[in-house]
């Protein structure tokens, strides 16, 4: 691959381009020489998604703000389902932050590849940039929502822990937790058109199964590590922990929910390769 | 300088039939998995290639042909050294778009290599990843990057770009709000100051109009005297002739000839069958997705008989078949005819007769004729199109069709004249004034 540096053209090896059918080499350092291109995209997303919404920024505090509220009513107060002793709204928001940034992503990157066809089709770029910006889009929305935690949790008179400073690391494993459910299905969409209609779906059911309106105390203990499976569980509990600690920090589960994810991530980042080149004629 | 830029040793790609007009789903995938081993039992033949093996359908649903696969390009193989402009030139669906596709990596070969030195800038479309919402500013640095260029570039050269376009004005306007005009040449503006050694040009960039062409041609030219390498599609045989070290003709995916530009266009033109009937279904004709789409050109004499050839000064008509995917209004559906130098002759729309420019989702026959055919003998092409009434393009397809006129007439009493050269026959009338009529001798 050529490179540009200050003008000056580096002058590269010769391209090579013939038929790998199968298995094919990662080649990430592809995405770092594009790197310019990954942050035009994500410039792009996020410049087109406040342009077009009449509520703009509101958008991004009104969504979790709404569902806090329906949560509070429906499983604090009526169902009264235990918070592990934190006033509810604080609770339910805290899960909902990393849950909707989560769900965001995921759509955002499954959806990715369908939506840039004519990228696809009219220029060559590594493709692994088409999902990777797709996740990063929804982080604007993401610091809004922090902003309006941080109050809630003033308001409440609580304070946020000494382990506040983990909080990257979670927001981190909500991301690569996407992005690895983004690359398998973003993939399979261009070949199967209707995963789409799945992913509402999937994102139900994975809302229901994240400690986001209950706490993973539920969770009889011997079943843990199973439900650990879940990364967004780890992240969830471990958003909570950090800002509110209310238990006790991430033990084995989180290197379950660590393991998971980077299984499935490195799975879907060959299996995204092995497909790429059949992009351009499929989709 | 006479090192090789790129060289292509038996580059084939096969498509499967239906690929690009079919969707599969996942359901279908999975119904599959469950029904192969019956269907293999009950054709009772060797195994089946899984899930790849589908029936070819069209775009109506109904099975087209029985061979799974076609070959959009096959054993093609060349060399360009560095610093040469080479034309590809080529009947629509020969292989030349896939074939620049390939070049540029967009997808695969399924056969053979190719080896490319240098630093590769591919424009099959003017224009990729605009978005409407975006100012022309933001646009330029967007686009810039999608072709590959690094912001840097891109700030060195904002104000030339900018100037190109002559769009200052609207610098920090949403391009959705430009006219089609301003929108192609800050479009093409972008493109045309890409600095990649090796360029790659489809044929779109001659979309527009006479002065926007020039332009590229003019830009095109300025290109190679840099010694940069391009390699361009084309229908503009005038263009090849002026422009090009040599050119290369595809013939259904295959290599035809390779030679001198002017001996590559005599042979296109020679063994250029004119096709009476041409089927423009499949999505390689058509660029950009619309809701508009013409997908049968037909050429016919006075009679309404399918010829290929028509005699000089017979009258011929041009028979579109298009199809709406939905209901359409402000829509001109129109055919230009120009010769193989690009020359355009005329150009004809259909609402110049006909008041109608609403049409109802479905199918749609228009029916041009032309009742005095004052061609010369020689090749024509014909290019179809559509465009809705703030003239942007819905659908286009240059050289969707040619066709030869005859230097005989059927009768013989209105033979074209050797001596009357130029494009065209204008109807004349001579008469004499002074001379005494002359006597028998």
């Amino acid at each position: 691959m050529s490179m540009i540096r200050d003008g000056a053209i580096v002058q590269p090896g010769p391209i090579i381009i013939r038929a790998n059918p199968g298995w094919v080499p990662l080649n990430l350092h592809d995405i770092w020489e594009y790197r310019e291109l990954l942050y035009f995209l994500i410039w792009r997303d996020v410049k087109v998604r406040y342009k077009q919404t009449a509520l703009g920024v509101a958008w991004a505090v009104l969504q979790p703000l709404m569902l806090m509220v329906v949560f509070s009513i429906f499983f604090g107060r009526l169902a009264k389902v235990p918070s592990d002793g934190l006033p509810y709204p604080v609770f339910a928001f805290c899960g909902l932050l990393p849950w909707q940034l989560f769900a965001h992503a995921l759509a955002q990157s499954s959806e990715s590849l369908v939506a840039n066809e004519r990228l696809i089709t009219k220029v060559y770029f590594p493709r692994l940039l088409i999902p990777f910006s797709a996740i990063l889009s929804g982080m604007i929305d993401f610091l809004i929502a922090f902003v309006i935690l941080f109050v809630m949790i003033f308001y409440y008179g609580l304070s946020p822990t000494g382990a506040l400073w983990t909080i990257p690391f979670f927001v981190l494993l909500a991301g690569v937790s996407a992005l690895a459910v983004g690359l398998w299905l973003s993939a399979l969409n261009v070949q199967y058109r209707d995963v789409r209609y799945t992913i509402p779906f999937i994102t139900q059911f994975w809302l229901l199964a994240s400690p986001v309106a209950y706490s993973i105390s539920l969770v009889p203990e011997p079943w843990r590590w199973l439900y650990a499976l879940n990364p967004m569980a780890g992240v969830i509990e471990g958003f909570r922990w950090a800002l509110l600690g209310n238990r006790q920090g991430p033990g084995a589960e989180m290197a379950i929910s660590i393991a998971a994810v980077l299984l499935l991530f490195v799975g879907g980042l060959y299996y995204f390769r092995r497909m790429e080149k059949t992009f351009a004629d499929v989709v | 300088m006479s090192d090789i830029a790129i060289r292509a040793e038996g580059i084939s790609k096969r498509y499967r039939i239906g690929q690009r007009e079919r969707y599969y789903t996942l359901r279908d995938a999975i119904a599959r998995t469950f029904t192969a081993p019956y269907q293999r039992f009950r054709n009772g033949r060797g195994p089946i290639a899984g899930n790849t093996l589908t029936p070819a359908v069209s775009h109506s649903g109904h099975a087209i042909q029985n061979a799974p696969f076609i070959w959009a390009l096959r054993d093609v193989s060349f060399e360009i050294k560095t610093g040469e402009v080479v034309g590809i030139i080529g009947r629509n669906g020969a292989g030349k778009s896939t074939l620049l596709k390939i070049l540029s990596r967009i997808t695969e070969p399924t056969e053979g290599q190719v080896t490319i030195y240098g630093r590769v800038g591919s424009l099959l479309e003017v224009g990729t990843g605009f978005h409407p919402e975006l100012t022309g500013r933001e646009n330029i640095y967007l686009n810039g990057a999608i072709l590959g260029m690094k912001r840097a570039e891109i700030a060195r050269q904002f104000d030339e770009i900018v100037d190109f376009a002559e769009i200052e004005k609207f610098l920090d306007t949403p391009v959705k709000h430009y006219s089609n005009g301003m929108y192609m040449r800050l479009a093409f503006s972008v493109a045309a100051h890409l600095e990649p050694e090796i360029l790659l040009i489809d044929e779109v960039l001659a979309v527009g109009d006479a002065a926007f062409q020039k332009k590229c041609l003019g830009k095109m030219g300025n290109v190679s005297k840099e010694g940069k390498t391009v390699l361009f599609v084309s229908h503009n045989m005038g263009a090849i002739k002026a422009l090009c070290r040599w050119a290369l003709l595809l013939d259904n995916g295959r290599v035809a000839t390779i030679g001198s530009p002017a001996e590559v266009i005599k042979h296109y033109i020679a063994v250029d069958p004119c096709e009476t009937e041409v089927i423009l279904t499949d999505d390689k004709f058509h660029r950009g997705d619309s809701d508009f789409r013409i997908e049968r050109v037909a050429i016919l004499d006075a009679l309404g008989a399918p010829c290929t050839r028509i005699n000089f000064g017979h009258p011929f008509q041009i028979v579109l078949e298009a199809h709406l995917q939905r209901d359409v209004s402000g829509l001109h559906v129109g055919l230009g005819i120009a010769t193989p130098d690009g020359t355009r002759l005329t150009t004809t729309h259909h609402s110049d007769s006909v008041q109608q420019t609403h049409f109802r989702k479905g199918r749609l026959f228009l029916r041009c004729y032309f009742d005095n055919n004052f061609y010369s003998p020689g090749h024509y092409f014909v290019h179809v199109g559509a465009h809705s009434e703030d003239s942007l393009a819905s659908d286009y397809v240059p050289g969707a069709l040619a066709f030869e006129v005859l230097p005989l007439s059927s009768n013989g009493d209105g033979d074209f004249k050797a001596r009357n050269f130029g494009l065209f026959q204008h109807p004349s009338r001579w008469i004499l004034e002074n001379q005494p009529k002359d006597k028998e001798v």
